[in-house]
């Protein structure tokens, strides 16, 4: 096996092994989902129409909560310095430990906000395209949470400053996230092209994510 | 995973343009290089040679007028050394005197402000870090990761696509060594300061490299492990490699010269 699927084999194992990251992010997300109608009233119409949206933002912020840990253990324990010199460029490294994240975190998200949908009283006709969206999201999440992963290792409060470096960087995923639902939901075309540049944005977050990523980690590492 | 796509190789010296602007675009270059050989081969590393075979040539580790910064302070001014293959560099001198700064330096984690460090005889397209295991103040161990997954892990990292059943053989015999063989299955976060001391430097053993950079390898161990390390050391220098350690205590080893730092006065 090579290194980046060691490493990649590895990030999954502690992260089962863990169970707090997963449990923590999967348990936020159903709490603030189950907040909310509670919030807003029964109002049935109302939480179908803003169903989407909701459930992104809980899904980004829910995701967030364990982005900082994506190179904090490494780092306090001496393996991130040992892994740069291993042999494996770092910009792999990190991609290896975004990838994991996105595994650990990003799909059980995806997968668990269909459930949700329910607590929103989601249209039944959004659903498919709600996981859809939301895998082809993901990667976009944990791929350009790993540079503010990396840029806020050290600093104190460390989690605090990562969301406000990021969450500003999620707003094209956020956008074209929603517009493909809605796309779908009314009918228009407006779904395919939505998706496609959600997809592209993903892409792109997993070519420059790790290049970024790996620079911001080797200023740390000094 | 292999992939059957055509090997690529990179042969730095010949690519011009990149000597033109090496600092911005190598780092993307090696890692578009590194994508591609991950995938489709096993790292350069991988194709280990016998143990205590490193080079054709003997090593030497160069050092030219190296010149350390960190923050305001220059640590490190002016320090020119060299240490051939068969040979430790024992490195003393007073706390804030650079040792560990002079490791990280060579392992590749800070930039020298001036002057170089080379390795002449190892493999050109590699950077020395590369080349080297650096045992530094934390051990690189998960807790919640056996003593046996935790070495597998490294022996797996940094040996490339070897066999799963050469790699097995190398991490018991390593277990073996640091006499952890009796802990193996049991994870890493019940292990005592010592042991946990152990289980780091028996990554020294899973993969071979020609140089190590130990910084206080010797802290939490007692006087048999101690011992232990030394002639742990000892064979890799027969087997010609090269060993910096930075270190109060003395080893005991043959081939050892000191380098002695001292802490540069201040201006007033």
């Amino acid at each position: 096996m090579s290194p980046f699927f060691t490493l990649l084999r590895r990030d999954i194992t502690l992260a089962l092994r863990e169970g707090g990251a997963i449990g923590t992010a999967l348990g936020f997300y159903l709490i603030v989902i189950a907040l909310l109608p509670l919030g807003l009233g029964p109002d049935l119409n109302l939480l179908s129409r803003i169903a989407p949206g909701l459930l992104w933002i809980a899904l980004l912020l829910s995701a967030l909560l364990s982005l900082g840990r994506m190179f904090e253990t490494d780092f306090e324990d001496g393996s991130l310095e040992l892994l740069a010199i291993g042999g494996m460029p770092l910009e792999l490294v990190a991609a290896a430990k975004a990838l994991a994240h996105w595994l650990t975190t990003g799909i059980p998200l995806a997968l668990l906000a269909p459930v949700l949908g329910i607590l929103l009283n989601l249209d039944i006709a959004a659903y498919g395209v709600l996981i859809a969206t939301m895998l082809a999201g993901t990667p976009a999440i944990s791929f350009i949470g790993a540079i503010g992963a990396a840029l806020t290792l050290r600093a104190r409060r460390g989690g605090l400053l990562l969301a406000l470096l990021i969450l500003p960087l999620y707003v094209p995923t956020l956008i074209y996230g929603i517009s493909a639902i809605s796309g779908a939901l009314l009918a228009t075309n407006a779904f395919w092209p939505s998706f496609l540049i959600l997809s592209a944005l993903s892409l792109g977050s997993l070519v420059l994510g790790p290049i970024a990523a790996a620079a911001a980690l080797r200023i740390q590492m000094q | 995973m292999q992939l059957p796509i055509l090997s690529l190789r990179y042969d730095r010296r010949q690519h011009h343009f990149f000597a033109l602007a090496p600092n911005v675009l190598h780092p993307l270059y090696r890692a578009a290089i590194g994508l591609a050989t991950q995938l489709a081969q096993p790292l350069k590393h991988a194709s280990s040679t016998p143990r205590n075979q490193y080079s054709d040539q003997t090593l030497l580790l160069k050092s030219e007028k190296l010149a350390i910064r960190r923050g305001a302070r220059l640590i490190i001014d002016g320090l020119s050394f060299e240490t051939a293959a068969g040979e430790a560099l024992l490195l003393t001198g007073p706390n804030g005197a650079g040792k560990t700064t002079l490791l990280r330096s060579i392992a590749g984690f800070l930039t020298p402000e001036d002057g170089q460090i080379s390795l002449r005889g190892g493999d050109d397209e590699l950077e020395v870090g590369e080349q080297s295991h650096y045992v530094g103040h934390a051990n690189g161990i998960k807790s919640n990761l056996t003593v046996a997954e935790n070495l597998e892990f490294w022996c797996a990292y940094l040996n490339g696509n070897s066999d799963r059943t050469v790699r097995r053989d190398r991490v018991e015999r390593a277990l073996e060594l640091m006499q952890l063989s009796s802990l193996e299955d049991i994870p890493a976060a019940y292990l005592s300061a010592g042991q946990k001391r152990r289980l780091g430097l028996g990554r020294l053993l899973v993969a071979d490299r020609p140089l190590w950079l130990l910084d206080e390898p010797t802290v939490s161990l007692d006087a048999a492990s101690v011992k232990l390390l030394a002639s742990i050391v000892e064979q890799h220098l027969e087997g010609g490699g090269l060993a910096l350690a930075a270190t109060h205590i003395p080893l005991g080893l043959e081939h050892a010269r000191e380098l002695r730092l001292g802490v540069k006065r201040q201006a007033a």
